[in-house]
């Protein structure tokens, strides 16, 4: 009996699954093997391409000998990161004090500063190039501020890259300065610590994990931007432009592969370095803080109105300006209003079609994307063992974050124009726009996903297991009414992103497939600009209408939802 | 083997990558039991629940249930309702529908249904309740709510994880008889995880104290209160003072050159020793009569609590320490007991207990 | 823009999205996909006159710029999507045949083509259409205003007085700029094109890289002096800009759009009709509409804002020389120019 006992008690056991468990582990296999297809696969024949000659023989790394030692391709690489970093101080600072204003005082008007604040993400990042050749070029109606120096070089990259990236920073921001204690404050106060001391001893490293991440992210974006350098760069070389020169001008793959290798190298740095601060962020947020609730100050109040009035001035006249040339007749020697630039179908680089289009692929994005991310980021939080498998599904999850949208583009002709892929048959085609898209913005899209999901209770599955209801079943009846609002977030996120994004598309569309951020692209590139000007603003009108929409939804859901949602 | 055990737990462990969160746990529990799982956090009582519902699989081991090997089994092929100490329900669900989830998904009629889900409702006292949502609840209300769920398609096994634990005093009081009264009437299976021994005192049928994994003893709440095998459960549960000593010979512990008389049992002298007595064990002296396990203390604080006083007392004996006396109001009347006053108290040689000394 | 068309066309986007992914419908006899860097608003013009011979083909047009349409041709060059191409750079295609990528044939009535637009080889892999011709679009306005004489002559271009006010594109990304390179090495010899070049570049404003862009931006007065092409150049002055268009005098670079049938198309029948209109008489009619010299003799009438003497001053284009000696005068220019193009200040 005893040696029995002992027997039992040395042999393993090994669970037996349920068909939950393998209907789940198989989901997490499908949209794992889609990730893989979508993100890994490609990136790997990308890098193997950087090292094969024009013949596709192996040859190291002569390729990278090659780009280094051409002085000028070295030159777009210290140019890229000497302009992302400038931009990246610019923005902060002015992120940080407006997001102050918006969080920290009683600063009248704030809806209105939030409202106009998102607007440069309503359209593709090249609208802030045109807007300001009609501002600043040699034409340009505020030409003088420039003191003769040319709009067409870093003074416009960085112009316009400050103006579209500073929602993204701004958002990061305002969040990191939500999520302070008013605890602190008041220990401060109780203490007679000055203002000043108080900003420097309690704010600053109170949102000093935001602000890094808030810099990472415009740092990356910055670097690895296509659209404002196309633009408006001039003669002022960048690494993405390059990559674009090296493939459309020169046809020459082998060295847009050097290109684009060297360009994901700072940012998977950047992204890595992001994720080691963003644990420790999360550390120090499980405390429970009392919300901080602002206390007017009038001379600090209307600094900040003046201030933030500045800003949103500038995003309004760059926008404006954009709105005014697609509406001119001919820049600048007639200025009758018409509408003859909206008709698309004379400008070259895509018409009408490419507008329609663009609706469609974000839509399918969308609607796609927001299914496979969210079920996904469900596998891989309320799933039951299989940890292997959830830990490689999130890395694959997190890893686009760290790959530019041109890397990825590029690298889908590598991996799917080669005629014995067997999803070759999706090259060309409106699936391959929107697994690109789907893939470029999986991370964030994740992340939300799975913070809503963390927010729910860790035991309802288990609960519903205990009760023999399968997974699916409480999926559909509490996970996703639970997180509905999450899920309008990343469905709207997903869909302003495909319409704007231009740096993967721009490798992969076809000509059924034109799109309009791209043409908008193409357009300027043959000097129409403005045609360009208009097709941007019909994106932006696009986008507008949608998060408009996605407003008045979330507010219906939360009205019927009332009853049971707390807080 | 018994034959009314229902759940038999047989050489189970559990590990987490180096650590050890059971270690070789054989259990059984009865038919219509209530056993209680007590412990410090970290003991690993919440582990073993898991184990058994199947959330979390043993590493090796045994479960039976009702005669069946369950030891592999995902958690929804077990027969078992569980109710969390977050409560678990589903906040998009009405009251209703929570109860009625379990019971929606085995094709019942709907009109069983309802009239299953207003009889529970009616058995956890909210006969009214059923159209809210779970956030219009208060915490006691939705517990009932998440016993009710647990309870509707009549599991043969009962478990409960804390399920009193985020509540307020008074409703925890209130909810642990109800619960034990129903489970009484209903008659089901239920082992209950707690770390407050209060709770385990009042509702289980049996105690399982368990620490580091191993399970230390397992008995009556009486049984356990009154004959701690160790000092650990001695600890644990209740209160208790402890003296270090040394066994002088048979049936006598020296403490720091005093000699008390107790049970040695089969301690060899020389050895090292806890003595232990309860509190309400102390017993006060009148006069200065020799008497076996008399000891001249100084009273250092006086506690106040309402039916009786905590009295700390000092003695060279106890070296820094101090022995607790709890005392009925009843017998302080009698007395003047103020800080600083000598007092005289005996420990009944009957009521101290010898351990083997602590590691 | 109709309202009506406008309104059905939403509708119809909107429908199409809630439809399965890549749904497409064909149903003509011939489907027919030809890559293509003809202008937008010229495409359903030749579909219509192509589709009056020859009904029973559609054609699905490919239409992108020309460096965009070489890179996709060579990128899917294991597994060709296009069945032919009708106006494309003639070097693009000469890249292509070198490559092996196209079908040798004769179309029909080839042979009545001017010979320095077609093929030389027998059978032909490529038959030109008309001439793209090397242009200096020069705004009236703005050179009056900076006090710029119109310049006549590429040498008029180095100038000093010139600097800062021309753009030319970027041959390293633009076809234009290739073939402007190209044809000062061949006006001036390897070692004075260099110099006339280092010269030039002390007055570039900047380089931009389509070819259109210079003439466009010269007719927004973004910059007085565009080096662009005479198609382009017309083309805008259409639209009102205050621009003249100089062909220089010492002769100008050209290349011309060029029809190719793609090796292995499933449709050979087809691309070979759509070759053979391509080189007819009526085909040149139409391209002739908007390019002043086409391949056909005696077909061109002079066309609105072109200057009268294009086709004198055509240079005799070496495309051979061009073709072989791409990549080292691409990498040479890169060089000398790119890697001076810092921030001026």
């Amino acid at each position: 009996m005893a040696a029995n006992a002992q027997s039992l008690s040395e042999a393993i056991v090994k669970p037996r699954l349920s068909r939950d468990d393998w209907i789940m582990r198989a989901s997490m296999i499908v949209i794992g093997a889609f990730l893989l297809v979508a993100v890994v696969l490609p990136l790997y024949s990308m890098m193997s391409k950087s090292m094969e000659n024009k013949d596709g023989a192996f040859i190291g790394l002569a390729n990278f000998y090659e780009y280094f030692s051409t002085p000028s391709l070295f030159l777009s690489g210290v140019n890229s990161l000497w302009v992302a970093a400038l931009v990246t101080v610019i923005v902060l600072v002015t992120a940080f004090v407006y997001a102050y204003a918006l969080t920290r005082t009683c600063m009248p008007f704030k809806w209105f500063f939030r409202l106009v604040a998102v607007i440069p993400l309503l359209a593709p990042s090249l609208l802030s190039g045109i807007s300001l050749v009609y501002w600043f070029g040699n034409q340009g109606v505020a030409k003088e501020l420039l003191m003769g120096e040319s709009i067409y070089g870093p003074i416009g990259i960085v112009i316009g890259s400050a103006y579209w990236v500073f929602p993204h920073a701004l958002m990061i921001v305002i969040t990191a300065l939500s999520i302070t204690d008013a605890r602190l404050y008041e220990a401060a106060a109780a203490l007679r610590t000055s203002a000043i001391r108080t900003f420097f001893t309690v704010t600053l490293p109170g949102c000093k994990y935001g602000l890094i991440s808030a810099g990472f992210v415009v740092f990356i974006l910055v670097f690895t931007d296509f659209g404002v350098p196309k633009v408006i760069g001039g003669n002022f070389n960048m690494l993405a432009t390059d990559i674009y020169k090296q493939v459309i001008g020169q046809q020459n793959f082998q060295m847009g592969a050097v290109v684009s290798v060297v360009l994901l190298v700072p940012a998977v740095i950047a992204f890595g370095v992001d994720r080691l601060v963003q644990k420790k962020q999360v550390a120090l947020l499980s405390a429970r803080a009392v919300p901080l609730e602002p206390k007017p100050n009038r001379r600090v109040d209307m600094l900040m109105l003046a201030f933030c009035s500045f800003v949103a001035l500038l995003i309004l006249l760059m926008i404006g300006m954009a709105q005014y040339a697609a509406i001119i007749k001919f820049w600048p020697y007639n200025l009758t209003l018409t509408l003859h630039n909206y008709n698309f179908d004379l400008a070259n680089g895509g018409g009408w079609d490419a507008y329609f289009n663009s609706v469609k692929m974000a839509t399918y994005t969308a609607v796609f994307g927001t299914l496979i991310v969210f079920f996904g980021a469900y596998l891989v939080e309320k799933g039951r063992g299989f940890n292997v498998g959830r830990n490689v599904f999130h890395g694959f999850a997190m890893l686009p974050l760290a790959v530019p949208g041109m890397v990825l583009g590029l690298s889908y002709i590598f991996f799917f124009n080669n005629p014995s892929n067997p999803f070759n048959f999706i090259y060309g085609t409106m699936i391959i726009l929107v697994v690109s898209t789907v893939a470029h913005f999986y991370t964030v899209s994740h992340l939300t996903a799975v913070t809503a999901l963390k927010q729910m209770d860790a035991e309802f599955e288990s609960v519903a297991a205990s009760l023999k209801t399968p997974f699916y079943k409480t999926f559909l009846k509490v996970t996703v009414p639970v997180c509905l609002p999450a899920t309008m977030d990343i469905f709207i996120y997903l869909f302003l992103n495909a319409m704007t994004t231009v740096s993967a598309v721009v490798f992969i569309y076809s000509t059924d497939t034109q799109l309009a951020s791209v043409a908008v692209l193409n357009m300027d590139d043959q000097g129409e600009l403005s045609f360009a000007a208009a097709m941007a603003m019909m994106i932006a009108y696009t986008c507008a209408g949608a998060r408009l929409l996605h407003l008045l939804l979330t507010r219906g859901v939360m009205r019927s939802s009332q009853a049971w949602r707390q807080r | 083997m018994t034959s009314n055990s229902y759940l038999r737990i047989s050489n189970l462990s559990k590990k987490f990558g180096e650590f050890e969160a059971l270690k070789n746990i054989s259990l059984d529990v009865y038919e219509s039991e209530f056993v209680c799982f007590l412990g410090p956090s970290g003991c690993g009582k919440t582990t073993l629940l898991r184990a058994i519902a199947g959330l979390d699989i043993q590493t090796t081991g045994r479960i039976e249930q009702a005669g069946k090997d369950i030891s592999a089994l995902p958690p929804s092929e077990r027969d078992f309702g569980i109710v969390f100490q977050s409560y678990a329900l589903f906040p998009n669900l009405t009251v209703e529908r929570n109860v009625a989830f379990g019971l929606e998904n085995r094709g019942m009629a709907r009109a069983k249904i309802r009239e299953r889900v207003t009889e529970l409702l009616d058995v956890v006292g909210l006969p009214d309740q059923g159209r809210k949502y779970p956030a219009q609840l208060s915490g006691g209300q939705q517990q009932r709510v998440a016993l009710a769920r647990a309870l509707a398609t009549s599991p043969g096994l009962l478990l409960l994880d804390e399920p009193l634990s985020a509540l307020d005093a008074r409703v925890r009081a209130r909810l642990r008889l109800e619960i034990k009264q129903l489970q009484q009437k209903l008659k089901v299976t239920t082992i209950m995880v707690t770390h407050d021994q209060e709770e385990a005192l009042t509702m289980a049928d049996r105690i399982v104290v368990m620490d580091h994994g191993v399970i230390r003893q397992v008995g009556a709440p009486r049984d356990i209160y009154a004959a701690p095998s160790s000092a650990f459960v001695a600890d644990f549960i209740g209160t208790m003072n402890f003296l270090a000593g040394r066994v002088a010979g048979d049936g006598v512990v020296e403490v720091r050159g005093t000699p008390f008389r107790c049970d040695t049992a089969d301690i060899p002298p020389g050895e090292e020793v806890t003595l232990s007595i309860r509190p309400e064990d102390v017993i006060l002296c009148n006069g200065d009569a020799d008497v076996v396990n008399g000891l001249d203390t100084v009273v250092r604080y006086v506690e106040f609590l309402g039916p009786f006083c905590r009295v700390g007392l000092a003695s060279d004996v106890f070296e820094d320490g101090e022995v607790c006396a709890d005392l009925s109001s009843n017998m302080m009347r009698e007395r003047t007991i103020e800080q600083d006053a000598p007092l005289k108290v005996r420990f009944p040689e009957n009521l101290v207990r010898v351990f083997p000394a602590r590691s | 823009m109709n309202p009506t068309s406008f309104l059905t066309r939403a509708i119809g986007g909107l429908c199409g999205a809630a439809f399965a992914l890549g749904a497409t419908g064909a149903f003509a006899a011939t489907e027919l996909t030809v890559y293509t860097a003809i202008e937008a608003d010229d495409l359903k013009r030749y579909a219509e006159e192509f589709n009056k011979v020859h009904p029973d083909i559609e054609i699905k047009w490919v239409r992108d710029s020309t460096g965009i349409v070489t890179a996709k041709l060579l990128a899917e060059k294991e597994n060709p999507q296009a069945d032919i191409v009708w106006g494309l750079a003639a070097t693009s295609l000469m890249l292509l045949k070198a490559e092996g990528m196209t079908e040798p044939y004769n179309p029909a009535g080839a042979d009545k083509l001017n010979k320095r637009f077609v093929d030389t080889d027998s059978p032909m892999h490529w038959t030109g259409m008309d001439a793209w011709v090397a242009a200096i679009c020069v705004n009236t306005i703005e050179a009056e205003k900076n006090n710029l004489p119109m310049p006549t002559t590429w040498k008029d271009l180095i100038d000093p007085v010139y600097k800062g006010h021309v753009v030319m594109p970027n041959p390293n990304s633009s076809g234009t700029g290739f073939l402007d390179v190209s044809s000062w090495l061949q006006l001036y010899g390897e070692e004075g094109g260099w110099e006339f070049m280092d010269a030039l570049h002390e007055n570039i404003a900047w380089y931009t890289h389509s070819g259109s862009k210079p003439c466009r931006q010269a007719g927004a007065g973004e910059a007085p002096i565009g080096i662009s092409f005479a198609y382009r150049g017309a083309k805008v002055k259409a639209q009102g800009a205050p621009i003249e268009i100089v062909i220089p005098s010492e002769g100008a670079g050209w290349d011309m759009e060029a029809t190719a049938i793609i090796k292995g198309t499933d449709n050979l029948d087809a691309a070979k009709k759509l070759a053979d209109f391509s080189v007819s008489k009526e085909a040149n009619v139409m391209y002739n509409t908007v390019y002043a010299v086409v391949a056909y003799p005696g077909v061109a009438q002079p066309v609105e804002h072109y200057p009268s003497n294009i086709d004198e001053l055509m240079i005799d284009n070496d495309f051979g020389f061009a073709a072989s000696n791409r990549e080292r005068i691409l990498k040479e220019w890169q060089s000398r120019y790119d890697s001076k193009s810092e921030p001026q200040g």
